[in-house]
């Protein structure tokens, strides 16, 4: 390829961390080409739904007038399911109905990604599809351009932003990581279903385009690290399961069996009831956090989003939020490099300042030994949500016993099962790990 | 309504089995496969975690020579036999434009 087609930046997946870096690049009038396997820019991608828009909405204020998002999110509910009932924390205000709608929306990505693409597109950026980066071309330890499938044509660039998501095949290539291991990587399973509107809304006691985001623990998942999901689209539902894959492997656990396990739970089926299923996903969560955060930037290479493994994985479950804000502080580093003339490892080193100074790593540090603490307190979501519901189960049961006696019964089984020194350790044990 | 009329219940349209799941996936099948199985060391091993791990049920058994037969075609791209098995599966993406097309995502 000649000097003249050489291109300033390559982004390597149209993602919200791709498409975020080359949007802000083509505004900046930086010559971007985005690199995407898929036929168009969501075709491979899937996250559980919820898309958290507080970059989205700098970079393309009040998006929500246009893009394809489905409903904002007024209702969280996070609940423990035993093997027969649940344990749930509800909570919904009116105050998330007010514009940006607290920057939290259900999406279906394949919708959503597409017609972010065209946004960039408008901006100068070029998209191009069915490409896949197979390599990283490499001059003397630094990256200058792309080999690409099928056809092996090589691009040359003076700086790759690496947007490949949770495979990160490249950034294995050139030893920036190491293949994750199954403790900080999870599968994640999904079915979308559709559903009529007005059975939604009245099913989910939803007003317009409200929308609910359920988090479901315990025998969600059959007891392992992770978490069950349910949340409303505008005329469907996005419901799915997700653990380590450790634990799916240690347990000899299939993951669509283990959505088909939750979806007849007794608390969940009658959600889903007479919907009719659409697509069926997987896909992988890198949930190291902070501690197994690989080095972000080599001589002509950035990585941003999953492929640097930018995943807020406590409850609040954040992944799209860090990955647009990483494409953004990716392409703020190569804009400022090429006023420089400089691509080198030294210069966009900046690029792991401006992550530690924003609320991405800020909050991967806060909540670095979180996961961690639940990976070592197993019964925590293994025994806990079966004692919960078996105590209020028997508080609640109507007898002639008098009440007094019942309350010293659920005492005693609670001093048994769980025990007041214990709870007490466990909670001190939680706090602590999210100082 | 009387004990003998039978309100007939219509077929639910979820789906429960992997064939009737990966049957509302759209795909683009390349005629080469993404996936290698190193054989003997498949074999060699006792867990077979590929034959349960996977969310597509892509890898299956074959009873009669104890091999690892493939179905790259119903891949769902997430890599999760890469992660679980990588003693002895090679998975790569597949060739652009080729493989799992999201229509909802």
């Amino acid at each position: 390829m000649s000097e003249e087609e050489k291109f300033d930046c390559i982004v390597v997946g149209a993602g919200p961390a791709g498409l975020s870096a080359a949007l802000t690049l083509a505004k900046a009038g930086v010559e971007v080409a985005v690199l995407e396997r898929g036929d168009y820019p969501g075709a491979k991608n899937v996250m559980g739904g919820i898309l958290f828009t507080t970059m989205l909405d700098k970079l393309i204020p009040e998006f929500w007038k246009s893009a394809p998002v489905e409903r904002h999110v007024t209702h969280r509910r996070f609940s423990v399911l035993s093997k027969d009932g649940e344990v749930a924390v509800d909570f919904k205000t009116a105050a998330y109905n007010e514009p940006p709608f607290n920057n939290t929306w259900t999406v279906l990505r394949a919708k959503f990604d597409r017609w972010y693409g065209d946004q960039v597109e408008e901006a100068g950026a070029m998209i191009i599809p069915g490409m896949m980066v197979s390599e990283l071309l490499l001059d003397g330890g630094r990256v200058v351009g792309v080999k690409t499938e099928p056809g092996g044509d090589e691009l040359n660039c003076d700086c790759v932003i690496v947007a490949e998501g949770a495979n990160s095949f490249l950034a294995e290539q050139v030893g920036l990581r190491q293949p994750h291991d199954g403790k900080h990587m999870a599968v994640a399973v999904k079915e979308v279903i559709g559903m009529p509107q007005d059975v939604i809304e009245s099913r989910f006691h939803l007003n317009d385009n409200e929308g609910c985001a359920y988090e479901i623990f315990g025998q969600a998942v059959q007891g392992t690290f992770g978490s069950g999901f349910l949340y409303t689209n505008k005329e469907s539902l996005s419901i799915g399961i997700g653990s380590t894959i450790h634990d799916m492997k240690k347990n000899q656990l299939n993951p669509n069996e283990v959505l088909e396990h939750f979806k007849n739970h007794p608390a969940i089926a009658p959600l889903v009831r007479g919907g009719e299923s659409l697509e069926y996903s997987a896909h992988m969560i890198p949930e190291g956090g902070y501690s197994h955060l690989p080095k972000l930037t080599m001589d002509g290479l950035i990585l941003a989003g999953d492929a640097a493994g930018l995943v807020n994985a406590s409850h609040y479950h954040e992944g799209s939020n860090l990955a647009m804000a990483s494409g953004v502080l990716a392409a703020e580093t190569v804009i400022a490099a090429k006023e420089k003339g400089d691509f080198s490892d030294a210069t966009l080193a900046q690029y792991r300042t401006k992550m530690e100074g924003s609320f991405v790593l800020k909050d991967l540090k806060k909540f670095q030994k979180f996961s961690q603490f639940l990976i070592d307190n197993p019964h925590l979501l293994r025994d806990y949500p079966d004692s919960m519901v078996g105590l209020l189960t028997d508080y609640f049961r109507i007898s002639e016993k008098p009440k007094a006696q019942i309350e010293k019964e659920v005492f005693d089984r609670f001093k048994k099962e769980i025990g007041i020194f214990n709870i007490a350790k466990d909670l001190y044990k939680a706090w602590r790990a999210t100082r | 309504m009387s004990d003998d009329q039978v309100v007939p219940v219509e077929e639910s349209k979820l789906k429960a089995t992997i064939e009737d799941k990966l049957f509302l996936v759209k795909y683009k099948p390349d005629k080469e496969s993404h996936i290698e199985v190193d054989q003997a060391k498949f074999k060699a091993d006792t867990l077979k975690a590929v034959l349960y791990i996977c969310p597509a049920k892509t890898y299956e058994l074959n009873e009669e020579t104890g091999e690892c037969m493939v179905a790259f075609e119903n891949c769902l791209e997430c890599g999760t036999c890469r992660i679980a098995c990588s003693e002895y599966v090679e998975w790569k993406y597949p060739r652009g434009g080729f493989g799992v097309q999201f229509r909802f995502g």
